[in-house]
C-alpha cells in the first residue's frame, strides 16, 4: 500500500468527495491561494473550478452561517480556517445558529456541512495561533467533533463527515501534517463514534487525543523496555463519544491516564475521568490522571512553550508514579522535537 | 394578477395576521402559550406585501418577529397555534416556539432569535440556489438594530462579491428593543452607504400594502435584471413592546402621540377601504373576515385540545 502524509490523506478524500458528489464545494480564507492550506487544498481550483473551490472575504461570522444555509438548501459545505483560533469568530453561529437548527424545525431540515480548523503549534505561535478547544465545541449539542490522528483516520473519517448530515468540527494538527502512513488509495470510510485501540497492553491505560497519541506510543516504546505493556486508545471522536471502548480498557488495566492535546481545566479530560471513575470504579487500581497544556495562555518563547505544552516524558513520569516503578532514566531517549519537521513560520 | 383579486389576497393576508396576533394578545395571559411572542402588529403590510411578490418557489428567512411572514406564506393556523401552545402538532412538535418558526417546504426556510444571525444563513442559501443553477431567488428579512451588527456588513459584502440572487429586506423601525437609532447609528442614511456597494437599493415609507407589493417586485425583478442582489429598507411602527402582547406609551421611550399619527393610516384599516373603492361591498368583505375569524378559533381550540410531545421526543433530532 501507497504511504502518504496526513495532508495528504486530507487532499485525496477532499477530492474524491468532490469527484463523487457535485455538492459538496470547499471554500474560506486563502483554499486555492498558492499555499493550499499547508497543501490540503492542493489541485482543488484544477480540478474543480473556483465555483467549488472558493476564497472569500475575511468573514468567519458570515462564512460559517453562509455554510448553514447552503447545507440546509441540498449542498455540502466544507469550510476551512487555517487555525481555530480563527474560528472562535463563528461560534455565535456555530452554537446559536448551526447546532439547533435541524432540532428546532423537528427533522426537518438537514444540516450536513463540515468545518476544518487547524491546531497550531510550536515556532513561536504564541497565545492565538495555538489553541485546541476541543472541549468548546464538544460541550455543544448537536455538533460532532471529530479529532483524527493518523492519515489513515483522517482521511476516513473526512470522507465520513462529509457524508455525514451533521454539522461536523474537524479538528487537525498541523504537526500531524507531516505523519506519513500507509493510506488506502480507493475512497472509504471510518464511522464517526468509534475509538481505536492504537497500541494494545493490559497493564494501564492511555487515553489521548490528536497529537499527544504520537506523545504517548513514544512513551510506550520506553516503557516497553521496562516490560510495561500500555493501551493506548484513540477516542477519535469526541462527539459522538466511545465510551464503551475506552471503558473497557480501563477494566482491564485498572489504571488510567488522559492525555488531552488541551488545557486541563474543564476540558475533555474532565469529561473522560468523570466517565471512567463513574464505569470502572471498581476496577480503578489508582485515580484517573490527566495530563494536558498549562493553564496559562500559550508563550512564545521556545523554553516557556516546552513547559506550556505536555510530553512522552511527561507520561513516562505518570505511569511510574501510578505502577511505583522506578525512575526510568531516559537520558539516551530520542524525544520528538519539532525542529526536525516543522520550519515554521506557520 | 389583476388588482382586485390581488388587492383581496393581500388584505387576506393582513387580516389573518392581525387577528392572530389579538387571539395571542387575548389568551396570552391564560399563560398556555408559555413562549416569547414579538408580534408584528403593525408592521403586517411588509410582511404580506413582500411575501406576496416573491413567487411560490423563492425562499425566505426571518426574525424572531416572523408571525407575519409565516402566515403570509402558509396561511395556515392550526400548525402555528399549537406550536405555540408547546404542542405536539405545531410546527416543530413543540421544539421551536415563536421565536423559530419555519416551513422548508413552503419555502420558509427559518428565523433566528439572535439579531442578525439569519442573514448568512440566507447568503448561503442563494449560494446553493446560484450554485445549482436554480431559478429561485432568497429573501432575507431583518430589523434595523441588525444593521448594528458586524455579521450584517460581512453578509452585504459577500452577497455583492459574489452576485447572488437575494432580496435584503430591512424592516425599519428605528428601534433595537428599546434604543433608538439616533443612539446607535454612527451614520445619517443606511440607504446611503448600502447603495455604494454593488447592490439594487430601494426604500419606502408606507402602510399600503399595495405600495410595498409594488416595491418588491421591482426589487425582485432587478435582482434578475442587473445579477446583483437587492436591498429593501421599509419604515414601519412598532404598535406594541419589543416582546410580550402588551403597548407601552408609558415606559417614556416614545408617545402615544406617535402611534396615533400611524394608526390613522393602519395598513388593515386602509387596506379595507381600498377593496371598497375597488368595488368589494361591505357584504363580501365581512365574508372574508368570518371566514378567517373561524379558521382563527378552530385552530386556537386544536391547539388547546392538542397532546404535548411525548418526554421521549427530547432526544429525537439532535443529530440525524
Amino acid at each position: 500500500m501507497k504511504k502518504i502524509s496526513y495532508c495528504e490523506a486530507i487532499n485525496e478524500a477532499l477530492i474524491q468527495e468532490m469527484e463523487r458528489d457535485e455538492n459538496v464545494f470547499v471554500y474560506g480564507i486563502g483554499v486555492p491561494d498558492h499555499k493550499r492550506i499547508f497543501g490540503s487544498t492542493k489541485n482543488l481550483l484544477e480540478k474543480f473550478g473556483k465555483n467549488r473551490c472558493l476564497d472569500t472575504p475575511l468573514s468567519e461570522d458570515a462564512l460559517t452561517g453562509m455554510a448553514l444555509g447552503a447545507a440546509i438548501n441540498g449542498l455540502r459545505p466544507v469550510l476551512v480556517h487555517a487555525r481555530i483560533d480563527f474560528l472562535l469568530l463563528t461560534v455565535n453561529q456555530l452554537a446559536n445558529m448551526v447546532s439547533s437548527y435541524r432540532y428546532a424545525s423537528a427533522g426537518k431540515e438537514k444540516v450536513p456541512l463540515v468545518i476544518r480548523a487547524i491546531i497550531g503549534r510550536g515556532w513561536g505561535q504564541s497565545c492565538q495561533h495555538s489553541k485546541s478547544m476541543q472541549s468548546i465545541f464538544a460541550h455543544i449539542p448537536g455538533l460532532k467533533v471529530v479529532m483524527p490522528t493518523t492519515p489513515k483516520d483522517v482521511k476516513g473519517l473526512l470522507i465520513s463527515s462529509i457524508r455525514d448530515d451533521n454539522p461536523v468540527i474537524f479538528l487537525e494538527h498541523r504537526w500531524l501534517y507531516y505523519a506519513e502512513d500507509e493510506v488506502p488509495e480507493k475512497s472509504y470510510s471510518i464511522p464517526i463514534g468509534k475509538a481505536n485501540i492504537v497500541k494494545p497492553g493490559k497493564d494501564l491505560t492511555i487515553i489521548a487525543t490528536s497529537w499527544m497519541v504520537v506523545e504517548a506510543l513514544r512513551a510506550a516504546e520506553v516503557l516497553e523496555k521496562q516490560g510495561i505493556k500500555v493501551e493506548i486508545v484513540d477516542p477519535r471522536s469526541l462527539t459522538p463519544f466511545d465510551e464503551k471502548t475506552i471503558t473497557e480498557s480501563v477494566n482491564k488495566t485498572g489504571h488510567c491516564i488522559v492525555a488531552d492535546f488541551d488545557w486541563i481545566h474543564c476540558g475533555f479530560s474532565a469529561e473522560i475521568a468523570a466517565r471512567v471513575s463513574n464505569k470502572c470504579f471498581k476496577n480503578l487500581k489508582t485515580p484517573v490522571e490527566r495530563i494536558g497544556f498549562a493553564f496559562t495562555p500559550c508563550p512564545s518563547s521556545r523554553p516557556l512553550e516546552d513547559c506550556f505544552y505536555p510530553n512522552a516524558v511527561d507520561l513516562i513520569r505518570s505511569v511510574e508514579k501510578k505502577l511505583n516503578l522506578e525512575k526510568i532514566d531516559v537520558s539516551n531517549e530520542m524525544f520528538y522535537s519539532y525542529e526536525r519537521k516543522f520550519k515554521g513560520p506557520f | 394578477m389583476d388588482r382586485l383579486k390581488l388587492n383581496t389576497e393581500l388584505y387576506k393576508s393582513l387580516y389573518l395576521i392581525r387577528k392572530s396576533e389579538e387571539k395571542i394578545r387575548k389568551h396570552y395571559f391564560d399563560d398556555e402559550m408559555k413562549t416569547p411572542v414579538h408580534l408584528s402588529v403593525g408592521e403586517e403590510a411588509i410582511a404580506a406585501g413582500v411575501i406576496h411578490a416573491l413567487r411560490k418557489q423563492d425562499q425566505f428567512f426571518g426574525t424572531y418577529r416572523s408571525h407575519g411572514i409565516y402566515l403570509a406564506r402558509t396561511g395556515e393556523t392550526d400548525k402555528f397555534f399549537a406550536e405555540l401552545h408547546g404542542k405536539g402538532s405545531g410546527l416543530a412538535r413543540g421544539k421551536a416556539g415563536s421565536m423559530h418558526l419555519c416551513a422548508p417546504e413552503q419555502g420558509f426556510l427559518g428565523a433566528s432569535a439572535i439579531v442578525g444571525s439569519i442573514i448568512p444563513v440566507g447568503i448561503g442559501a442563494a449560494f446553493a440556489n446560484k450554485y445549482t443553477k436554480s431559478d429561485k431567488i432568497v429573501a432575507v428579512f431583518f430589523g434595523d438594530g441588525a444593521t448594528d451588527e458586524g455579521v450584517f456588513w460581512e453578509s452585504i459584502n459577500a452577497a455583492c462579491l459574489w452576485k447572488l440572487p437575494i432580496l435584503f429586506v430591512c424592516e425599519d423601525n428605528k428601534l433595537a428593543v428599546f434604543t433608538k437609532d439616533k443612539d446607535r447609528q454612527g451614520y445619517k442614511s443606511l440607504n446611503e452607504i448600502v447603495s455604494k456597494f454593488e447592490i439594487n437599493t430601494f426604500q419606502e415609507e408606507t402602510t399600503d400594502v399595495e405600495k410595498i407589493y409594488d416595491i418588491a417586485s421591482v426589487a425582485i425583478k432587478s435582482i434578475k435584471e442587473t445579477g446583483k442582489p437587492s436591498f429593501l429598507i421599509l419604515k414601519y411602527y412598532r404598535y406594541l413592546e419589543h416582546v410580550g402582547v402588551n403597548e407601552d406609551f408609558d415606559a417614556g421611550y416614545r408617545s402615544k402621540k406617535e402611534f396615533k399619527k400611524w394608526y390613522e393610516k393602519d395598513p388593515i384599516k386602509i387596506q379595507r377601504k381600498k377593496l371598497l373603492n375597488l368595488g368589494v361591498n361591505e357584504l363580501e368583505i365581512k365574508k372574508i373576515e368570518n371566514a378567517i375569524d373561524k379558521k382563527i378559533i378552530s385552530s386556537y381550540k386544536k391547539a388547546q385540545k392538542a397532546d404535548f410531545p411525548d418526554s421521549c421526543e427530547l432526544e429525537d433530532e439532535v443529530f440525524g
